[in-house]
């Protein structure tokens, strides 16, 4: 859902970037440890806290179905026989501490059991559909970091202290407006424009073919980027407006620096923080989010799965499903930070990302 | 002007916002009480007409009948699940922020930790639990919301909490539940109200689209989403039309409600929606004349500078003697800063400058100059150090730039060159500086830096404006100290501001005392003396010097030790 990774920035462009302030925010990281070793530390202990709420979470799935969970996941049409077939499957005439257990157990060793509908194992359900997923989100996020950052950048320049209102007024109204559009309404009217209307991109995707064809991804793609690119654009503009006041900016024009270089070596690394921080949002998001993107144009993906499990009760599938796509969110904003701290160390003591 | 016509847009805003979500409301309901029964009409599948506007779906239902028809339920389903992560989101963004100690930084860290999680998953896991439905949509959606609406409640809360009035009725002994309802919501009402907007344009989005991919509104009712779910076959089959209802609706009711919300926004804060003054640097005068400058290295005659029609600087003219260091005293807005900006062409975007004459090292600037020419004659040092250096780049790749840039040197040679002015002006363990990051070097050693940046291009001029008053004292007396050696060593022309009349008398040959705008007195900086200045203005500033035991000229008793005061800093 494309609309959900613009939460966090839409309207309240200023505050949703914002993580809590740290309540001692004097607090300096301890000087005794290596600034990259304390930080592999500190984000390894939250991966694994992370992957524990995810277990805990996703046991609690089927626990929490209200009623008795075996006559829901066997279905209405289900007899006795059934149901009591359903919950010796899924463990669920032990006690609950057992079935955790149990539960904790499988998923460490890496089973995360059977799907009722395939009759397959749950990973090879998830890794069959993970490439489509992952190659529609790889390619919207460096599609949006490639328009948005360069479009954003431009219009912050060009309407610096009030200049150009008119280009302003305009990209805000423009930008705004496509961004309030949900993606799955982007892609009908895509597929009306250029599948059915001018018949240069197929419609559909070769369904279950590892065999992938580029052309049936340009689609999907466009759809799921024209949200986060006026986002992303906006959020620059913003940024770029800030950075040019800087006094930084003052020395690099004093020292006569030719423009191209003041704006790209000087402003452009300024403005990677947030830039990124957003992107890594969006970005986890775009994995997990392509969902109803892959309704429309029936991409075989983690989205469609997800949901067809629901659909068809098969919690196993849900439940595994949860697990993948929360530590997929977890490791890119992991990798946001690892690349933030990269840019500048002063990063690695942040608090902005995650538990 | 500007700030007026700005705001009445943002106010139609608001206005075509709320008149726009009002036609919604009316439409979701009266539509289900008039068409109710015919949206329900079922025939065969029609093409769009004058009978059937959008045409039919596949049971031949009429397709705006059937869109208007929604309105309702779409909204109810809207409103609960914003109503949800509003009212949930509160409770919990303040809840957080009246514990203590680590319970507080817990819960802070899982809220943060929730938010930076795809609130899709969150949804999905509910609508797992609870099953496909309309209800456990709305569920769903809310509960989603909720992280992202509590992290921003924190923020907001954070920021009122330290207002005195919370901290004063804390220290009454008001309790905690009076606080929230009494002080912290009613300041946090406007901002709230901004963010629900945007919540309720986002659950719109959300709960149609959950419906969309079938996990929410089930047959036979329906909702925007679910018109929509219905549409996808014939949509891939090239019947595009039975789209159009629906998707307009969903359309026309989130920009009603982000028109809402940045109407609300530009309300709370007009600041935000002003325009500064239009830039307009068009330095303009009458030819200038090309007679040579008898010993000067920089001239101004006439100078002007004014904001959006007020004068700032009102016709001031001053020369720079070779190898002087010129002083500019006054106080903050007399106009010293503007008048070495327009001699470096570095004033500020919305300033207009005039002149008769404006020259350094025998280029006028009234001209073009080029980029090149301007970056070997003039050189400057700022007041804050802090914030002089880019924080992303290395020291070595910022310092390198301007050699690298303007003479076409390698990357070695510039650094070659950088480490001697680093040297030159006593930096310590220069090779390690090079690799350091400005946030790494304290105060003193970045406008040693500075100093060594302004040395490497050997100009003619160096502006330094204030370089000292960020610093420490001592720190201070050393950069003085350095500046005054590079004066004598090398010859360079300085024109140095600051607002410190006792730094300049000690650094100075000859000093300009400016008065809102205006040049008021120049005097040789051994003159400057209680007795011995003329104007009103400069007595008084000497007056306001604390130490004025000793009028002697440091050039004079350059053996001082002393180094805790400015005045004693010029033994080189």
């Amino acid at each position: 859902m494309t609309e959900f990774t613009n939460r966090g920035v839409q309207t309240s462009e200023g505050v949703a970037l914002e993580a809590f302030p740290p309540p001692n925010a004097v607090q300096r990281p301890t000087r005794a440890m290596h600034p990259w070793l304390s930080f592999a530390i500190r984000r390894g202990a939250s991966l694994i806290v992370t992957f524990l709420a995810l277990v805990v979470v996703s046991f609690l799935i089927v626990q929490l179905i209200p009623g008795d969970p075996a006559f829901a996941i066997a279905g209405a049409n289900a007899d006795l026989a059934d149901v009591e077939r359903v919950r010796q499957e899924l463990g669920l005439d032990l006690p609950l501490g057992q079935q955790f257990m149990t539960y904790i157990g499988q998923v460490l060793s890496g089973d995360l059991g059977t799907s009722f509908i395939y009759r397959q194992p749950v990973s090879t359900v998830i890794l069959s559909r993970l490439p489509f997923t992952a190659t529609i989100a790889v390619a919207g996020i460096v599609t949006v970091l490639l328009i948005a950052v360069p479009l954003g950048m431009t219009v912050g320049l060009l309407t610096r202290s009030g200049r150009r209102s008119w280009l302003d007024t305009g990209f805000g109204v423009i930008t705004g407006f496509l961004d309030s559009i949900p993606g799955y309404i982007v892609a009908t009217l895509l597929v009306i424009l250029f599948a059915l209307g001018i018949g240069i991109f197929p419609v559909l995707p070769p369904a279950y073919s590892t065999r992938m064809v580029a052309e049936s991804f340009v689609l999907p793609v466009a759809a799921l980027v024209i949200g986060p690119i006026c986002t992303v654009s906006r959020v620059v503009r913003r940024e770029t407006a800030v950075v040019l006041e800087n006094d930084y900016m003052r020395t690099a024009r004093g020292w006569r620096l030719p423009a191209s270089k003041q704006y790209v070596k000087w402003a452009l690394p300024n403005l990677l923080t947030t830039t990124l921080t957003l992107s890594g949002l969006i970005f986890s998001g775009m994995i997990g989010g392509a969902i109803v993107i892959e309704s429309v144009f029936a991409l075989p993906g983690l989205g469609t799965g997800i949901i067809k499990a629901i659909l068809d009760r098969d919690y196993p599938v849900v439940q595994g499903m949860v697990i993948v796509i929360g530590m997929i969110a977890a490791a890119i904003n992991l990798l946001v930070d690892v690349v933030l701290g990269l840019i500048d160390s002063r990063n690695l003591g942040g608090s902005h990302a995650n538990a | 002007m500007q700030t007026h016509s700005t705001r009445s847009t943002w106010n139609a805003g608001l206005v075509s916002g709320l008149l726009l979500f009002l036609a919604i409301v009316v439409i979701a309901v009266v539509a289900p009480i008039a068409f109710g029964s015919a949206a329900e009409e079922s025939g065969t599948r029609q093409i769009p007409s004058a009978e059937h506007w959008l045409g039919t779906d596949t049971a031949g239902h009429d397709m705006l009948l059937r869109s208007l028809v929604a309105t309702r339920l779409t909204l109810l389903m809207t409103i609960g699940a914003t109503a949800i992560a509003v009212v949930a989101g509160v409770l919990l963004g303040t809840g957080v922020w009246l514990m203590r100690g680590r319970t507080r930084e817990v819960c802070l860290r899982v809220i943060d930790g929730m938010v930076a999680f795809p609130a899709l998953l969150l949804a999905l896991v509910v609508a797992a639990v609870l099953g496909a439905g309309g209800s456990s949509a709305v569920v769903a959606i809310g509960i989603a919301g909720i992280p992202y609406f509590a992290r921003l409640t924190g923020n907001l809360a954070a920021k009122v909490s330290q207002q005195d009035y919370i901290t004063t009725a804390r220290l009454l002994g008001v309790k905690n539940t009076r606080i929230v309802l009494k002080h912290m919501l009613p300041n946090m009402a406007e901002p709230l109200l901004v963010l629900a907007a945007s919540t309720f344009a986002q659950s719109l989005t959300a709960i149609s689209a959950l419906s969309f991919v079938g996990l929410g509104v089930q047959s036979p009712a329906y909702d925007w989403g679910k018109l929509l779910n219905e549409a996808l076959p014939s949509l891939l089959a090239g019947r595009p039309y039975q789209m159009v209802g629906p998707a307009s609706l969903i359309i026309i009711t989130g920009i009603a409600a982000i028109l809402i919300g940045d109407g609300l926004a530009a309300m709370a804060n007009p600041r935000s929606s002003t325009k500064r003054a239009p830039a307009l640097t068009v330095p303009s005068g009458s030819v200038p004349p090309q007679d040579a400058d008898g010993g000067f290295v920089a001239t101004i005659k006439d100078l002007q500078i004014s904001a959006g029609g007020v004068p700032l600087v009102k016709g001031v003219s001053l020369g720079i003697k070779e190898g002087e260091i010129l002083g500019i005293v006054g106080e903050s807005g007399s106009g010293k800063t503007l008048t070495a900006m327009a001699l470096a062409r570095l004033l500020p975007d919305g300033l207009s400058s005039q002149a008769s004459k404006l020259t350094v090292d025998g280029l006028d600037l009234l001209g073009a100059v080029p980029a090149r020419r301007m970056a070997e004659t003039v050189a400057l040092v700022y007041q804050d150090p802090g914030s002089t250096f880019n924080p992303s780049l290395r020291m070595g790749t910022q310092l390198t730039e301007v050699l690298t840039t303007h003479k076409n040197w390698t990357k070695a040679k510039a650094r070659q060159r950088i480490l001697e002015s680093l040297r030159m002006v006593r930096m310590t363990q220069p090779e390690l500086r090079m690799k350091q990051h400005p946030h790494e070097l304290s105060g003193g050693m970045r406008q040693r830096a500075m100093i060594a940046a302004a040395l490497s291009n050997e100009p003619r001029l160096i502006i330094a404006d204030e370089p000292t008053t960020a610093l420490d004292v001592t720190v201070q007396a050393d950069i003085l100290r350095e500046l005054k050696r590079i004066n004598r060593d090398y010859k360079t022309s300085m024109m140095f501001i600051s607002h410190d009349i006792g730094v300049v008398r000690a650094l100075c040959d000859r000093v300009l005392v400016m008065y809102r705008g205006k040049i008021v007195e120049t005097i040789d900086a051994s003159n400057l003396t209680e007795e011995q200045v003329q104007h009103e203005y400069t007595k008084a500033l000497l007056a306001a010097t604390p130490d004025m035991s000793d009028p002697l000229p440091l050039r004079q008793r350059a053996a001082s030790v002393s180094t805790d005061s400015t005045e004693g800093v010029l033994h080189v």
